[in-house]
């Protein structure tokens, strides 16, 4: 950079005569930037975790609890010995309801009936699973109870998405609204359609254990984590490579541009619902199938709730959202027993994804501060403080 | 604050030192230093990219400099946000619109007032009050998205003017103003001026500098390059002032380009006028045709009714009128991005009314929108991208749906380099380019490949003066080839010089059609239409 000021100053301050410059200026600096942006995004994703789990360990200190003692429990319970496994059973579902919700956050459109779309997808396949597999075999009721899962769940979501794309009803409420119903209406599926018989209490019939997913090789994990890991890797490629993928990035991006674009928002709206719909529904299926074979009326695992957060901390992006998803199912699953062995409520395991939640909006909002080069604190506070100083230095001066 | 507006007006001047500000692959501001002395329009000049927006945005508290200071009165300040530079007394009209959508314009206006209660009365007299200085009337209680650009300018000059109580900044303020309303802008600002206000002027016209300003500041590639003192500007000609600038903003490169007499041409300083060697076009096919075309839309300016016109190859046919009155409806229209309640459009006699915008562009028929920021382009995405925006999904930039990345970035250096967009890199997002850089982005997506009709909107608001001659140059040359323009401008000036025909639309019609024969009195006839006559030389 050269400092190129050749003009004369005058008493006034004012330069007298018009300089033109010699050389051009130099346009392009080299600088890694690149680089720089990416450690960024890495170190504001994982700060917001690394903040909320010592906010939590002070929570935990306050209750009178041990927390290396409960995060040393965590660790045990999600990871050492088998336990691993379990945490990747948990994290099957998990991971494909994320990248259903990715899809449609995409586009700015919020799908939160999840739980509603999780649910009939499950119920369907829960119910029909037994009989199916009796009639058939396995391999058939996988194929035939998972399209219909998807089919089911992405139904679930047709209402939404019609009243978005046509009349611009807010899809928060309308989705949040088909949710309670979806919910409603399994445990009425549960206890009156596919009771099982056999016991008093409302539940559904149970998949025999030799008629669940098979496990991946060698290990104790049904083969529905690959189904999930696939998807992401699929998704991701569609997202960042494909043109349905920038379509879809135009259309969130700014819906002027996208009419600008030629791009048809209302087939947008309903395609994009369909398909988190239809992740979700294959997220109950190997749920079901991979982990639980039966299901119980007001059983709610809320697996969207759970990993609301991790979808924004990856940045939306399918792939990116694997280590976030495999940390929470670590988390959750030797949390929950650690809670249990420390006498914690169960729900502690919430705060602290609230808390991620907390500490991810003021990572975000400290970033965009400096990213335009401003300060991050308050303007009141700044002035409070530089008040004093001034007349500080004020004085000074004088 | 221990500076306060109420110090008296001569002690007033704002002294920026030393600010420098780089963003990744460009220095945007290089150790710039000025003051900014109250009771002076202070007029900041430079071609596109050379760091107007950039000084003001630090000014405004929208960027931290990098290194450098400012001093208000000799105290030295931080401007850390847009409400700190508002407790200053600054107000600024940034470049592009910074109203909310969704609110409405006395919403907009009240916005950033302290207190809890919004005062309403207040605003909506002040808008009033306002709207009468600046020559327009704006329903304030009609939702921002409604506006035209045009009028969205009036809005936020009407809003900057109401906190500016010490200096007022105005970021290309005149780029969609009619002649009339730019000449009570200039009436407001003299009267501020008197009142004791500081005025930061950011132009491309060096007509407006020259009339409006008492002194100018010249950036270039992030530098200062020169300076005209009051005194200086008030001992120099019109023509001289002109040729200083012009050697300050571009320097060698418009050595290069010719001798003093372009400059002047560049400056606009000639009169208008009709190319000489304009061709006769009547006797040739009809390539676009408007019959009896009447659009759905609620706003005045997405609506147009009983429209009919008939364009002939290579015909450049322009549309006078203020702002706001159809314009965007008309070329809504046309793109196939609004429906229609009545009429036909067909293009060389084949009936493309129920074609939706992607079949059209396919045809040929383009659209260089207005709204470049969140219509044209999508602000996150690169230039590149943004360069191929109309054609995703098309060979050889994507193939069985993946993208071929080699092919768009190629295409894309192609264009950067045709147009001379100022980027540093084709993957940088087109957001952070300055505002004239973002218009070429969206003229060389719209102009080349296989263009048949184009509807250029405003097409050269904020280029400065070479890339205004590329531009017009670019029509032209495509109207030459047999191509068909409709140019939509708010500039006279602008229109006399390219167009065969104007029409003049007003309240959603057209309501005259003038021969651009090149007789003296084609301004005049077009006025005459704009300000509600109905009379003769209907064609
Ligand atoms: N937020 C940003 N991030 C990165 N680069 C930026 C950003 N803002 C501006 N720039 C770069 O800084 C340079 C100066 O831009 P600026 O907007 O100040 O130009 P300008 O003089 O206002 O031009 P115009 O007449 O076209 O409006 C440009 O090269 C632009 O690409
Ligand atoms: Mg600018």
């Amino acid at each position: 950079m050269t400092t190129t000021d050749t003009s004369t100053e005058s008493p006034d301050g004012i330069t007298t005569e018009i300089t033109p410059l010699e050389d051009e200026a130099e346009l392009v600096t080299s600088r890694s930037s690149s680089g720089r942006r990416a450690i960024d995004i890495v170190v504001r994703s994982i700060v917001p975790i690394v903040l909320a789990l010592i906010v939590a360990a002070l929570i935990l200190l306050a209750l009178g609890k041990n927390p290396l003692q409960f995060y040393g429990a965590i660790i045990e319970n999600g990871l050492v010995g088998q336990n691993w496994e379990n945490s990747l059973v948990m994290m099957t579902p998990l991971l494909l309801v994320a990248i259903g919700l990715i899809v449609v956050f995409r586009g700015q459109l919020w799908n939160l009936g999840y739980d509603g779309q999780f649910l009939l997808g499950g119920v369907v396949v829960a119910g029909l699973a037994p009989q199916l597999i009796a009639a058939t075999s396995p391999g058939i009721a996988y194929l035939v109870l998972t399209l219909a899962a998807i089919a089911v769940a992405a139904a679930w979501t047709i209402i939404p998405a019609w009243l978005k794309a046509f009349f611009g009803t807010n899809e928060i409420i309308t989705t949040i609204v088909m949710s309670t119903i979806g919910v409603g209406l399994t445990n009425i599926l549960i206890e009156y359609v596919f009771q099982n018989p056999a016991v008093r209490t409302p539940q559904s019939r149970a998949i025999d254990p030799g008629d669940m997913l098979p496990y991946i090789p060698g290990t104790q994990v049904p083969i529905g984590l690959i189904v999930a890991l696939l998807v992401a890797v699929i998704f991701q490629f569609v997202l960042s490579r494909t043109s349905f993928g920038l379509r879809l990035d135009v259309f969130g991006s700014s819906a002027k541009a996208a009419r600008h674009v030629g791009i048809n928002s209302r087939t947008m709206t309903i395609v994009l619902f369909l398909i988190s719909g239809g992740l979700i529904g294959l997220a109950a299926s190997m749920d079901i199938f991979g982990q639980w074979g039966y299901m119980r009326t007001n059983w709610n695992p809320s697996y969207g709730n759970a990993i609301m957060p991790f979808v924004f901390l990856a940045r939306l992006s399918p792939v990116g959202a694997i280590p976030f998803i495999a940390f929470y199912s670590v988390f959750a699953t030797g949390g929950t027993i650690a809670a249990q062995e420390s006498g914690v409520s169960v729900d502690f395991l919430q705060i602290v994804v609230a808390l991620i939640l907390v500490f991810m909006t003021v990572t975000e909002y400290v970033g965009t501060k400096r990213d335009l080069g401003q300060s991050y604190l308050p303007d009141e506070l700044k002035d409070a403080m530089r008040k004093p100083l001034n007349a500080l230095t004020g004085r000074m001066r004088k | 604050m221990s500076a306060s507006p109420t110090l008296a007006p001569a002690a007033g001047v704002i002294s920026l030192s030393g600010i420098t500000k780089a963003f990744p692959g460009v220095i945007a501001n290089d150790d710039i230093s000025l003051d900014i002395l109250n009771g002076q329009v202070h007029c900041l000049l430079g071609e596109n990219g050379a760091g107007k927006s950039t000084l003001i945005s630090i000014l405004a508290g929208m960027q931290f400099p990098d290194s450098g200071s400012i001093a208000i009165d000799g105290v030295p300040v931080t401007i850390g946000s847009p409400k700190a530079a508002m407790k200053f007394g600054i107000g600024v009209v940034h470049q592009h619109s910074t109203l909310v959508p969704s609110l409405t314009v006395l919403e907009n206006l009240m916005l950033g007032e302290g207190g809890l209660m919004l005062k309403e009365k207040r605003a909506a007299s002040r808008l009033e009050e306002l709207s009468g200085l600046l020559g327009a009337s704006i329903d304030p209680n009609i939702l921002a998205s409604d506006l035209a650009l045009g009028q969205q300018q009036q809005v936020e000059i009407a809003k900057a003017m109401w906190t500016g109580s010490r200096l007022l900044i105005l970021d290309e303020p005149t780029s969609m103003l009619t002649p009339s309303a730019i000449e009570s802008l200039g009436e407001s600002m003299s009267r501020l001026k008197a009142e004791g206000l500081g005025i930061v002027f950011i132009t491309h016209k060096l007509r407006e500098a020259y009339t409006m300003g008492d002194c100018v500041t010249v950036l270039r590639g992030g530098r200062k390059v020169g300076e005209l003192t009051p005194e200086r500007m008030k001992s120099l000609t019109e023509a001289e002032a002109q040729a200083e600038i012009l050697r300050a903003m571009f320097g060698d490169d418009l050595a290069a380009a010719g001798s003093i007499e372009s400059a002047a041409e560049l400056a606009g300083a000639t009169e208008a006028a009709p190319e000489a060697s304009r061709v006769d076009v009547t006797g040739r096919p009809v390539r676009l045709q408007v019959a009896g075309v009447t659009s759905v839309g609620k706003s005045m300016d997405v609506s147009v009714t009983d429209i009919s016109f008939s364009i002939h190859e290579g015909e450049i046919f322009g549309i006078a009128g203020i702002d706001g009155h159809g314009q965007a409806g008309l070329a809504e229209v046309l793109s196939g991005q609004r429906a229609i309640a009545s009429g036909t459009i067909s293009l060389e006699g084949a009936d493309i009314t129920r074609l939706g915008v992607r079949s059209r562009q396919e045809k040929g028929v383009r659209y260089v929108t207005d709204d470049r920021l969140h219509e044209g382009t999508v602000g996150n995405l690169s230039v590149a991208i943004n360069l191929l925006l109309k054609r995703i999904g098309m060979a050889p930039f994507w193939r069985f749906g993946q993208i071929n990345k080699t092919a768009v970035n190629d295409e894309a250096k192609r264009l950067i380099t045709q147009y001379t967009i100022r980027t540093p890199s084709p993957s940088t997002r087109v957001g952070t380019l300055s505002g004239g850089n973002i218009q070429k982005v969206l003229l060389a997506r719209e102009l080349g490949h296989g263009a048949r009709v184009v509807v250029v909107n405003k097409p050269t608001y904020g280029l400065d003066l070479k890339s205004v001659r590329l531009v017009h140059d670019l029509l032209r040359a495509f109207a030459a080839d047999g191509g068909c323009v409709v140019l939509i401008s708010t500039e006279l000036d602008e229109l006399i010089e390219l167009s065969d025909r104007i029409g003049v639309i007003s309240r959603g019609s057209i309501v005259g059609t003038v021969q651009n024969d090149g007789g003296p009195d084609v301004a005049e006839r077009v006025g005459h239409y704009m300000i509600g006559g109905r009379a003769h030389d209907n064609d």
